[in-house]
């Protein structure tokens, strides 16, 4: 989704720059138990059991380091923290 | 001979064999292609479509690999609003992400529309900023250009609707030609402050919903928001799969926009630099699901074979091959999801 937004990629390029990011398959993306430990592994959020892991914008800011993407919010964050 | 249950398009369900089912398939292909002047479904996908329809189950899903992701229609008020829970919108939106497992959600105002939302930006921007720290996913700010709240009594111009019926053409185009330049300063000016909130990007949702002015009105503002706030995501959703002539006269990049079916204005959006394009393709509730369905699918393959930039197709209900239902049947929804992700290869819904 951020792909779509941020660099109009149509899905599938989108799906394929996400998972080379990720070092995975494509069809990775959509598996919902290697993701939890990817996301977890990355430090990129998740739903559920989330102790001690970034949440909202902290993971946001892997998020944006890990696709090589600005997030708008993260930038927000930055300049407001003076980080 | 065997029937299929099925559907029409207001959602009651009715019983077809598998010559109807085909018949009105091919029936809703050719009404698509002769309306927007674009192919015809091929026999293999219109078979597959025929397959898609009468699967057995409840809800049909995509092929594992094949999922897309999906944006929103005032997706935050659904919860709020609509189901009446009380509930602040940012908290809808964290429902939405780690609840319902949405890829994104737009924040909007219960008066959906940028003439409205500009008198309430300060209230709007903090729920934004709320929900950008808490939450994962994109999170976008979304509204109606509306150009018809623009009109008097309640805005500044003459009123083209009381003014077609009266033979009063050149006042009728100069009032909406004045709306225009008000809603591309309002949804301008939204996006600005939203932009400084921390949102993902803007919505102009359901362009053209007061006819050419109005999808004008969105390409234009889409134009000042790339060129103000370049990093702004901006997805630019159309309300008809026709966009109605009410001026007749407005082009955009040399193009009358009066008259574009999905792959023209797709285009259009391009241009004007939206990163994601919503088309949309109406359903006609005295039609069959199979007949709206392929004419949907047939008008939604064109456009995203036209398109440069990923088409999230509208699905509620109504749009979309989607019967007009308050509550659209779960059966015709994951049908009509399943064929224009496979067949019409929509990148997101």
């Amino acid at each position: 989704m951020r792909m779509q937004l941020a660099k109009s990629m149509k899905i599938d390029d989108a799906k394929k720059y996400v998972a080379e990011k990720l070092g995975v398959e494509p069809i990775d993306l959509s598996d919902s138990d290697k993701m939890f430990d990817i996301r977890a592994d990355k430090g990129l959020g998740r739903s559920f059991d989330m102790n001690n892991m970034p949440k909202g914008i902290e993971a946001k800011f892997n998020i944006a380091r890990v696709l090589g993407i600005k997030i708008n919010s993260v930038e927000r964050f930055k300049d407001r923290a003076g980080l | 001979m065997d029937k299929y249950f099925t559907r029409m398009g207001d959602g009651s369900g009715v019983y077809m064999t598998a010559d109807e089912i085909k018949a009105e398939i091919k029936d809703g292909v050719e009404d698509a292609a002769r309306r927007g002047k674009i192919p015809e479904l091929t026999q293999d996908e219109m078979d597959y479509l025929f397959e898609i329809i009468t699967m057995p189950g409840n809800i049909v899903g995509v092929e594992r690999g094949k999922e897309v992701v999906s944006t929103s229609d005032s997706g935050s008020c659904k919860i709020t609003y609509h189901a009446n829970i009380a509930m602040e919108r940012s908290m809808a939106v964290l429902v939405s992400e780690k609840v319902l497992g949405a890829d994104s959600v737009d924040i909007g105002n219960m008066d959906y529309s940028y003439k409205a939302v500009k008198q309430i930006v300060h209230n709007e921007t903090p729920v934004m900023e709320l929900a950008q720290l808490n939450t994962i996913m994109p999170v976008l700010y979304g509204s109606m250009p509306n150009l018809g709240l623009y009109t008097k009594p309640d805005g500044p111009v003459e009123n083209w609707s009381e003014l077609l019926p009266m033979g009063k053409i050149d006042e009728s185009r100069a009032a909406q030609e004045e709306a225009v330049e008000h809603a591309v300063r309002d949804i301008v000016f939204v996006a600005g402050e939203m932009y400084a909130s921390g949102a993902d990007g803007i919505n102009l949702d359901t362009c053209g919903a007061s006819g050419d002015a109005d999808f004008l009105a969105g390409f234009l503002a889409t134009e000042k928001i790339k060129e103000k706030y370049p990093d702004l995501g901006v997805e630019m959703g159309a309300a008809g799969e026709f966009v109605l002539g009410m001026h007749g006269q407005l082009e955009y990049d040399g193009t009358r926009i009066a008259g574009l079916y999905p792959h023209m204005q797709v285009k259009l959006a391009e241009k004007a630099g939206a990163n994601i394009f919503g088309a949309v393709v109406n359903t006609n509730t005295k039609e069959s699901f199979p007949w709206g369905l392929a004419r949907t699918v047939t008008f939604v393959k064109a456009c995203t074979a036209a398109a440069e930039i990923p088409v999230h197709v509208n699905v509620g209900m109504g749009v979309g091959g989607i019967p007009t239902s308050e509550i659209p049947p779960i059966d015709a929804v994951t049908r009509a999801d399943k064929a224009l992700i496979e067949i019409g290869k929509a990148d997101g819904l």
